[in-house]
């Protein structure tokens, strides 16, 4: 069947078995490898991508669902632009990513975060980003990072 | 141009972070080869059984079907087994049991997961479709999970020649010096311990690409290694029997590894060899409960402990007895963690004159155990401090107390202990005296009454551990049965325009490499941190390599890099004595740039580079143009980083729920080069400590060896919120015998962590009479115990 | 995955249609749980029929003495709307604590009661404040809704469409989490309103229950003291490497208690 659906500002296509996951349709077809798979029980969060603007795992949305839908990655998330989202760069300011696996979905759940819960709390951090996993980091320097990205995005 | 501070030292911002954050990472399972098909390995649904035959012939036919493989197929052509790297002797002085351990399932199959067929096809649900096509025909038999149950007489034969599954017995240790200590001793702790069995669970699945090229006669692997060299030459020698030359193993970026990704795994063997038969690139990408059948699992100890103290409480001996699983077969250095890992470090930071240590392993109907974070150390910590812990609640000693008593005195170094292991140096009551501080030890009282008045325990744990990290030397682990060498290979390579391309045989997998070997690379070379570039993971791009695990790459990666960077440096001023028209004695060289003493005249390390590939006015007679230096280093000694750990919980009596409230880190790491990194470190190392003991234990059934914990629905990882906000900090004594002065700084959370963890609930819970907890504290298990405890002591 | 035939359709009489033309059809709502089911390959649909695309699903209202939500209503927002923490804010509570950000953010409250988990929360939501589940041709009682483990009251075909829940004087929402799935290993709502006092479990049992001897003794007082003394039994109770049934039993007590005061602190 034919899937189509707007993926970071650009309109995309493809003829996918109805059985595709998005972050199959994402990574297999429109080949943004950056979404990730790291479990097949929906818990990791390593798939995080935005579905017309909300945080969503992309290995528990079948690609069908996502018809006509505004879909942001990882690589969409700065724009096409050259420098990094600021959650992006505070990731990198407060070294909230080790070996990298988990961090386009830890960052895309950051930013849909901050937008839910401004100016939220270590507390608050730390509960609503249970849905990602991170094996490396121990979740400090992450809480660190979305605290910082959140101000430098300035509620947006 | 960077604009930040990038000298050793430094928390400089990581090189590759930028890829990783904008999703250009590339890592084993973003790779596509042209023409590439996919593999599905159809596993043992079994823990133990008879493989009568396999009928392929249903799923030959199926859509997009290539090829099915078994076992048989791969000893038609001659496969081997998969190598063991150590080998341990047994008490008796024969070499351990080593039984066969193909890359697919030859008559039987010992564990749910097992490898039985690969099932290659055009996509991947293809594959996976076909496979349940694939008609196995088993008789099953019964099954034996635990180490205790396994070694026992009558139990099921995991292999059927290997009697009561007994892989080795194994001692450390004077036992009749032991014997008389614990004869003369006024006091003596006892405790029955288990160290629960862990799935590694990094975040990445592992992955592999293979590709055979016929006109090149060149395999190429790409593969989620932690050491790719190792596992190209394992691969290539003991499995394929392929020329090594001939074999080009890569792992690229690659999702943490935590030690799962040192072994050489069936599926990276027999994709290489299939890409040949198939004449096809094959990718295989484990889903996530592939990961928990078939990762080699951590830990899985069950273990008598023993320690004798005088009225002083001074440690007078210390008696182990431990059984170690190893699962169905022998992972590649899955014999070495629970001896020379394990029983080398039961000395501790303490004087403990005369210590002895049996080890028995067993095999059982579970996944192969193998080295997880720490590796045989977090074993060795947890048997010591908890011991510690006990006897100081025994004989009303403090915490802090018992331990400086016992302290090895930071002028006893060099110190030999009596488990084999010689400290270069430390300074343990430093970083425990920092520890309580940052701990605030002192308003613990008040925090604990407090908590007392919302109904909830408070309690403080205390570890005081040592670790040995940078794998060493050579020869004496050859001594002790290590196959491989310990060294590590570095490569400097200055280009004519004076950049650097650095090739390291470490790998880096979150460790951050690229940065802190940068930064050495820079500061030593007087060069910009962003004209350094760092090279690992391809066997065709570095000459060789151990790879990365044991918190070994900065001491040993580094310092071969030290040793290389010593040879540009030499060379360049023989180059620059040329061409200042001075004498090489009279060259002194710092911060890149080489000056004739007492004059002005000078030249840069750029402009040296320049002119070793330019050779015009150059001392060619002498010297080879060119300005590229390699180093292997063999450390001299392990490192010894130690440190002291300080846990506070808080226990919720009705529900048993724990909560870490407070984590105190104070370590002591050798030299730092980038602080940033050592602190993410110590963060991740922790989690994964607190993960151990509250959260992670991997059960299997003890009746049909099902993994009961097979997905993260019942594998508890640890998330943001069930862990504090970490203190941390250093108090550091630079290593005597590496150049960086470093020791290693990637297991230490992991290992000092879980005992701190352990005695601060018994802490909280002594008002309650619990006196022993096992991990992980679950709610149930704190809950249980508390019960247990109140009924006893109504009784 | 097995492979399947998606359809969407747009509307009820269309997904109704479509489902029992099916040989062997599974509606989809989120997907959250749907869909890992179907990742493990531990059901085969012949036809996923998805409920995303009906209008008449959705929206949260305030319509007398009841707060009714749409069926294909997402967690997230049921827990951000304003009708709900007006008027039953331990419904909010409740939706608010569901999976994680992301599964509230897809998941809805009729592909959670359809798929009845034992240990789901809207179960207990449900049958702790008296809801009515309406569908496309019928209502049903959250007494009668919730069978068995994984299994409704529903017929085959039968959609619904919305749940209807009667604002309580009080109520409280309180969830010991599984540590691993973050399910409930124990989950209690407690509430009183017209209807008197509901107490109902999740997670202890193979299905959500109620216990009765509790809304006695919390009908003649309202405390958490009120109940402190009842032990359900622990017989037919779950049992599992988190938990014995006899823990489960003890936790269904405190945690009641902890409902009462969160009912209590609320109003």
């Amino acid at each position: 069947m034919k899937v189509s659906m707007t993926v970071n500002g650009k309109a995309a296509s493809a003829d996918v078995e109805p059985r595709t996951l998005l972050v199959e349709y994402l990574r297999d077809h429109l080949e943004l490898t950056g979404t990730h798979v790291g479990c097949d029980t929906g818990q990791c969060g390593a798939c995080t991508v935005h579905l017309d603007g909300r945080a969503v795992k992309a290995c528990s949305v079948l690609a069908g669902q996502a018809e006509g839908a505004e879909v942001t990655t990882i690589e969409g998330l700065a724009n096409g632009s050259e420098e990094l989202h600021p959650m992006q760069a505070a990731f990198r300011e407060y070294h909230g990513l080790q070996c990298g696996f988990c961090t386009p979905g830890m960052v895309m759940a950051a930013v849909d975060l901050v937008k839910t819960h401004p100016g939220a709390s270590d507390e608050t951090i730390r509960e609503q980003l249970e849905g990602n996993i991170c094996r490396c980091t121990g979740y400090e320097n992450i809480v660190r990072a979305v605290k910082a990205g959140a101000a430098s995005m300035g509620g947006q | 141009m960077s604009d930040q501070d990038t000298a050793i030292g430094a928390p400089a911002k990581r090189k590759e972070d930028r890829r990783f954050l904008t999703g250009e990472g590339r890592y084993t399972d973003d790779i596509d080869l042209h023409g590439q098909v996919y593999a599905y390995f159809l596993r043992s649904p079994h823990a133990h059984a008879r493989i009568n035959g396999i009928d392929t012939s249903e799923a030959m036919n199926a859509p997009g079907v290539l090829a099915i493989f078994t076992g048989e197929d791969l000893a038609a052509d001659g496969v081997g087994g998969l190598p063991c790297g150590w080998e341990i002797t047994d008490v008796n002085g024969e070499p351990m049991k080593e039984p066969p351990h193909p890359p697919l399932a030859q008559g039987k199959v010992r564990y749910v997961g097992d490898h039985v067929a690969v099932v290659i096809a055009e996509s991947y649900y293809q594959a996976k479709d076909a496979a349940e096509l694939v008609d196995v025909d088993y008789d099953m038999l019964d099954a034996v999970v635990s180490p205790a149950d396994a070694l026992e007489p009558g139990k099921p034969l995991v292999h059927d020649d290997i009697p009561n599954n007994q892989c080795y017995v194994w001692e450390l240790g004077d036992r009749g010096a032991v014997d008389d200590a614990f004869d003369k001793a006024a006091h003596v702790t006892r405790l029955d311990l288990v160290n629960n069995r862990l799935i590694p669970n990094a975040l990445e699945p592992r992955a592999a690409v293979a590709n055979y090229s016929k006109g090149e006669d060149q395999y190429t692997l790409y593969t989620t290694s932690q050491n790719p060299h190792v596992i190209r030459l394992l691969m290539s020698a003991f499995v394929l029997n392929l020329p090594e030359h001939k074999v080009r193993v890569v792992a690229p970026d690659v999702g943490g590894g935590f030690g799962s990704k040192i072994f050489h795994y069936a599926e990276e063997a027999v994709l290489t060899w299939a890409s040949r038969k198939v004449g096809r690139p094959i990718k295989w990408t484990a889903e996530r409960v592939e990961s928990f059948l078939s990762d080699a699992h951590g830990r899985d100890h069950v273990t008598h402990a023993e320690l004798a103290l005088d009225e002083n409480g001074k440690f007078l001996a210390m008696r182990v007895d431990t059984k170690a699983n190893m699962g169905a077969y022998l992972s590649t250095f899955a014999s070495s963690v629970p001896t020379i890992l394990y029983a080398t470090l039961l000395a501790g930071q303490y004087t403990t004159p005369a210590i002895h240590c049996q080890v028995t392993a067993a095999f059982t109907n579970t996944s192969p155990v193998d080295a997880y974070r720490g590796a045989g150390r977090p074993e060795a910590t947890y048997v010591v401090e908890r011991l510690v812990s006990a006897a100081g609640r025994e004989m009303g000693l403090d915490q802090a107390e018992i331990r400086r008593r016992n302290f090895i005195p930071k002028d006893a170094f060099p110190y030999q202990t009596p488990v084999a292991l010689n400290y270069d140096v430390g300074d343990y009551d430093a970083t425990l005296t920092e520890a309580m501080k940052v701990a605030d030890v002192d308003g613990f009282d008040a925090r604990r009454q407090e908590a007392l008045r919302r109904g909830r325990y408070r309690g403080l744990g205390y570890s005081t551990y040592i670790e040995a990290c940078g794998l060493a030397p050579s020869n004496i682990a050859g001594a002790l049965g290590a196959r491989a060498g310990l060294y590590e290979a570095g490569e400097i390579r200055l280009h004519p325009t004076g950049k650097v391309t650095v090739f390291t045989g470490s790998h880096s997998h979150g460790q951050g490499h690229e940065t802190t070997f940068a930064q050495i690379v820079s500061d030593r070379l007087g060069l910009p941190f962003d004209d350094v570039e760092v090279v690992h993971g391809d066997t065709d791009r570095i000459a060789f390599g151990m790879g990365t695990y044991g918190s070994r790459s900065l001491a040993v990666g580094g310092s071969a890099l030290m040793k290389a960077l010593d040879k540009v440096i030499d060379k360049s001023r023989k180059i620059a004595a040329h061409m200042l028209e001075a004498s090489e004695a009279d060259i002194e060289y710092a911060d890149g740039v080489f000056k004739v003493a007492g004059t002005d005249k000078s030249i840069t390390t750029a402009e040296i580079a320049f002119s070793a590939y330019v050779p015009h006015n150059y001392p060619l007679e002498e010297l080879e143009p060119g300005l590229d230096e390699s180093a292997f280093y063999d450390p001299t000694n392990f490192t010894y980083p130690a440190g002291s750990h300080i846990c506070e919980v808080e226990v919720d009596p009705e529900t048993g729920k724990v909560q870490v409230v407070n984590f105190t880190a104070v370590d002591d790491f050798g030299n730092v080069i980038n602080p940033m990194i050592v602190e993410g470190q110590v963060h991740g190392g922790l989690a994964q400590g607190i993960g151990q003991a509250l959260l992670e234990g991997c059960v299997y059934d003890p009746e049909s060896g099902q993994l009961v914990t097979g997905t993260y629905m019942d594998y508890t990882m640890p998330r943001a919120d069930d862990l504090p906000s970490f203190k941390v900090g250093t108090k550091n004594t630079p290593c005597t015998h590496n150049p960086l002065g470093v020791k290693g700084c990637g297991e230490a959370g992991a290992i000092g962590s879980p005992p701190a963890v352990i005695d601060a609930i018994i802490d909280a819970l002594a008002p309650l009479g619990v006196t022993n907890l096992d991990m992980p504290a679950t709610p149930a298990r704190v809950w249980e115990a508390i019960n247990k405890a109140g009924a006893t002591r109504a009784a | 995955m097995y492979d399947f035939q998606y359809h969407r359709p747009t509307s009820l009489d269309e997904a109704s249609r479509m489902l029992s033309g099916a040989e062997e059809a599974s509606f989809i709502a989120g997907g959250q749980t749907l869909l890992q089911t179907l990742r493990q390959r531990l059901a085969q649909p012949s036809d996923v029929v998805d409920l995303g695309g009906i209008a008449e699903l959705r929206g949260i209202s305030r319509e007398g003495d009841n707060v009714v939500i749409g069926a294909m209503s997402r967690h997230n927002e049921v827990a951000g709307s304003a009708d709900v923490a007006g008027a039953i804010p331990a419904l909010a509570t409740l939706a608010g604590g569901i999976g994680d950000a992301q599964v509230r953010n897809m998941g809805t409250i009729g592909g959670s009661i359809a798929n009845n988990d034992p240990a789901a929360d809207y179960p207990a939501g449900l049958l702790g404040l008296g809801a009515t589940v309406v569908t496309n041709n019928r209502e049903i009682p959250a007494d009668d809704f919730f069978v068995d483990m994984f299994e409704t009251a529903l017929e085959p075909g039968e959609i619904i469409r919305s749940v209807r829940f009667p604002v309580p004087q009080r109520a409280g929402y309180v969830k010991f989490d599984q540590p691993a799935s973050r399910y409930a290993l124990v989950g209690v709502m407690v509430s009183q309103g017209a209807g008197g006092v509901r107490v109902a479990v999740t997670g202890a049992g193979p299905s959500v229950f109620r216990v009765s001897e509790m809304e006695d003794a919390l009908g003649r007082d309202f405390s958490a003291d009120a109940i402190a003394g009842i032990r359900i039994p622990s017989d037919g109770l779950n049992a599992d490497i988190h938990g014995s049934p006899e823990y489960r039993a003890h936790l269904v007590t405190v945690i009641a208690q902890r409902a009462v005061n969160a009912a209590l602190q609320a109003h």
